[in-house]
C-alpha cells in the first residue's frame, strides 16, 4: 500500500509542476500504478533503502534515484538499482 | 527483494482482489534546473511522527491520509515510527529512522553536492491507506501545496 501512497502522491506533486522520483518495492505495482519516475529497489518491505546504519549503502540509492530526475524524456520511467 | 509472496496469505488474498489505482495520464514535469542548485524535499510513507506529534491513527478505516511537517532540522533519531501495517519488519527503520525518512542522508548529499539544498521541511504520511479516495482528493493536493510554496524543485518519495 505504500508503494501506491507514494505513487499517488507523486503525481499531484507532478501536476504541480515539481519533479519525482520514488523509490519501489514492487515492480507489479509500479507498473500497474505508473509513477512518473521509479526506481525499484532489491530490498524487502521495511528496507526502502537497504539496511539500517548503512550511510553509504542509502546515499547510493539516494543518488541513483535523484539522477533520474535529471534524465529528459516523458515518463513512466522505471529503473532498476543495482548494489 | 520484495516480493507480494512473502506477505502473509491473508494478505495476499487481500491484495489480490484489491483495486489498484493506476495514474493515467502519467504527468510529468522535468527539472527546471541542475540537481546540483535544486531545493529538494523528501515525502516519506513510513508513518513516522516526532515525540511532539499527533502518532497516525490506526483505527481510521480505509488508512488515515492525514500527514506530519518535519523540519529539516528536527533530530531524525527521535522520529517514531507508527505505521499500522504488520505485513513488514519494523525493526530496521525503528533502529534507524534514515531507513525509512532519510533526513540525515539528505544532508549529507547536500553537502557533498549531489543536491543543491535541503527543503526546510519534509512530510510524512502513514502509507498504508486501502481507501486512497481522500488522499488523491484531499491531503495529497494540500501537502503538493506545501512543497510549491517552498519553490520546491524535486521530492524524493520513499515508501516502507
Amino acid at each position: 500500500m505504500c508503494n501506491q501512497a507514494v505513487s499517488l502522491i507523486a503525481a499531484e506533486l507532478e501536476r504541480r509542476g515539481i519533479a519525482t522520483v520514488c523509490i519501489m518495492l514492487l515492480r507489479e505495482i509500479a507498473e500497474r500504478m505508473r509513477p512518473p519516475r521509479a526506481l525499484f529497489v532489491p530490498y524487502s518491505h521495511g528496507y526502502p533503502l537497504g539496511a539500517p546504519h548503512d550511510a553509504a549503502l542509502q546515499k547510493n540509492v539516494m543518488r541513483a534515484a535523484l539522477r533520474m530526475l535529471e534524465r529528459d524524456g516523458a515518463g513512466p520511467v522505471i529503473e532498476h538499482y543495482v548494489d | 527483494m520484495a516480493e507480494l509472496t512473502e506477505l502473509g496469505l491473508a494478505t495476499r488474498a487481500y491484495l489480490a482482489a484489491y483495486r489498484w489505482r493506476t495514474i493515467d495520464p502519467v504527468p510529468w514535469s522535468p527539472l527546471r534546473k541542475p540537481l546540483a542548485s535544486a531545493n529538494v524535499a523528501l515525502v516519506s510513507t513510513a508513518g513516522m511522527v516526532l515525540p511532539d506529534q499527533e502518532p497516525f491513527d490506526n483505527d481510521r478505516k480505509g488508512g488515515d491520509v492525514s500527514f506530519r511537517e518535519v523540519a529539516s532540522k528536527a533530530e531524525t533519531s527521535t522520529l517514531i515510527d507508527t505505521h499500522r501495517s504488520r505485513s513488514f519488519d519494523h525493526s530496521g527503520i525503528r533502529s534507524d529512522p534514515n531507513l525509512g525518512f532519510p533526513i540525515d542522508r539528505l544532508r549529507e548529499l547536500a553537502d557533498e553536492g549531489t543536491i543543491g539544498r535541503v527543503n526546510r521541511r519534509h512530510l510524512s504520511f502513514m502509507g498504508s491507506i486501502t481507501a486512497p479516495g481522500r488522499l488523491i482528493r484531499d491531503t495529497a493536493p494540500v501537502a503538493a501545496q506545501l512543497l510549491v510554496d517552498d519553490a520546491v524543485d524535486a521530492v524524493l518519495l520513499v515508501p516502507v
